[in-house]
């Protein structure tokens, strides 16, 4: 009786016709395509994009050299070199972040005692040459001052949790 | 001018016209059943498909087809040249071949042969050697084995599809494509015959190397089957010709049992529509069922694939042909008789 019943199936192509029926039904589905250069997804606060040093209002830069970041990178990505500067404060000399090795785990944005160093938004930082990957102190701060408002709003919002 | 058209050179002319006004359609139908396809697929996988080379991506295929134009192509050391190059002239020229005895409307087939599902028969059974000599010609081991399984399973499901055919030509008393057509005129055989038109759609399927029978292919097991050392624009005659086929095997399946040109009802909001309109419209039906059962069917097992063909459409569509004889014997239903 079981074989009979299996072969009616088999030749009457009952499952066939079922999965057919559940594909017709998913092409009338709407499409979970995202049109990308032209609709982007939301990102999270804690999103880990392209690295920033941010300012002060008053313009100062944050980072005070404690080099906690370059001792707690695992990808030993950062290197820095720090001096006292005139007014007797202590600042980097050389602030450089290798994003050929960065995993972007944002262990360097956590260590970070002033909120110096952080991880923004951005994503879509492709270069045609390694050479350009490998950003100094300067890159860093411009990315600060380019994605401030930004940097500032998402640290806010996901101040609660920290 | 109709005179003109009744000598030698006129007819000779005449006819490379008609073969033109069909094959620049076909081909550029060709191109735009990559474009269905892909688009086909992508919703039934919620995506989008091609959608960014021209309004709704309509340029694609002809983006594809100048990018393969472009490239090189690339002779393997240890082939063959001549049968390297041959084979895709083969498939391809097959499958625009055997266009020339569809009849599209009433007796507009090229070649109105006495014989025309013989002829479609003969040809599609040609088919075998443009991609055996593919796979012997490219000395590689994946187009070898790619080569072989499509061999064998091209064979035995065209010994089932045969059987079809004479069922199908006991009703109409005709070898004649045109006349097999105008007998669907009271009703269409894929109705009566269901499962005889189940067995030849499901035999095109594996005849035209598709999935869910594209072992041949078999992209996870032998890379591209037959085809892997092909590249550029022989890579592109393959593709043209598999594509050919499939609008081929729809056409075959539209003519012998949904009725060719004719309209679905015999009367008038239905006949005022032309003839070429139905026919078309019924291999667009035929081709988008060929894309939804790739997009829904895994691909068979070898040994399963063999059991099909073998084991039970052989014997069902014997078994259908004689007890549709019998019937027809019966009730003297048969023609000319």
């Amino acid at each position: 009786m079981i074989r009979l019943d299996r072969m009616a199936r088999g030749l009457l192509l009952s499952e066939i016709v079922a999965g057919l029926a559940l594909t017709l039904r998913y092409f009338f589905k709407p499409k979970a395509t995202l049109n990308y250069p032209y609709e982007k997804t939301p990102t999270s606060p804690r999103f880990k994009g392209e690295h920033a040093l941010r300012r002060y209002p008053n313009g100062e830069e944050r980072c005070i050299a404690c080099k906690l970041c370059e001792a707690i990178c695992p990808a030993q990505a950062i290197t820095i070199e720090a001096e006292p500067r005139e007014d007797g404060s202590r600042r980097t000399t050389r602030y450089d972040i290798d994003m050929t090795k960065c995993i972007y785990c944002g262990l360097c944005e956590e260590a970070c005692p002033v909120d110096a160093i952080v991880e923004g938004p951005n994503y879509e930082f492709a270069t045609e040459t390694r050479e350009e990957l490998l950003y100094d102190k300067a890159k860093l701060l411009s990315n600060g001052d380019r994605w401030e408002p930004e940097l500032a709003k998402r640290l806010e919002l996901d101040a609660p949790f920290r | 001018m109709s005179s003109f058209f009744n000598t030698d050179i006129g007819i000779v002319i005449l006819t490379i016209l008609k073969s033109l006004a069909l094959i620049v359609p076909l081909l550029i139908g060709v191109a735009y059943l990559t474009y269905a396809e892909r688009k086909i697929m992508g919703a039934i996988q919620l995506r989008k498909g091609p959608n960014v080379v021209g309004p709704f991506g309509l340029w694609q295929p002809f983006a594809d087809a100048i990018k393969m134009l472009m490239k090189e192509t690339i002779i393997p050391t240890g082939s063959d040249r001549t049968l390297f190059l041959l084979a895709p002239m083969i498939t391809f020229g097959l499958a625009v071949i055997a266009w020339a005895v569809i009849p599209v409307n009433d007796h507009w087939a090229i070649a109105d042969i006495n014989v025309g599902i013989l002829y479609l028969f003969a040809i599609s059974s040609l088919g075998v050697y443009g991609i055996i000599i593919a796979g012997w010609a490219s000395n590689s081991k994946y187009a070898f084995l790619g080569a072989l399984r499509s061999a064998a399973q091209m064979v035995s499901y065209e010994v089932s599809m045969g059987f079809v055919i004479v069922t199908v030509l006991m009703c109409v008393g005709s070898l004649n494509l045109n006349d097999i057509v105008l007998a669907q005129r009271t009703i269409w055989f894929a109705i009566p015959l269901f499962p005889m038109f189940i067995i030849f759609f499901i035999s095109g399927l594996a005849e035209t190397n598709r999935a869910p029978f594209d072992l041949a292919e078999g992209d996870t097991e032998i890379v591209a089957g037959f085809f892997v050392e092909y590249s550029a624009m022989s890579f592109a005659l393959f593709f043209l010709g598999e594509y050919a086929n499939m609008i081929l095997v729809s056409a075959m399946t539209t003519t012998l049992f949904l009725g060719g040109w004719l309209s679905p009802l015999p009367f008038p909001p239905f006949t005022w529509v032309p003839g070429l309109v139905w026919f078309l419209l019924k291999i667009f039906i035929c081709l988008f069922v060929f894309v939804w059962v790739r997009a829904t069917l895994p691909r068979f097992r070898y040994d399963q694939l063999m059991s099909l063909g073998w084991k039970v459409f052989l014997p069902l569509s014997l078994f259908w042909l004689v007890l549709t004889a019998t019937v027809m014997e019966i009730f003297g239903w048969l023609p000319n008789a």
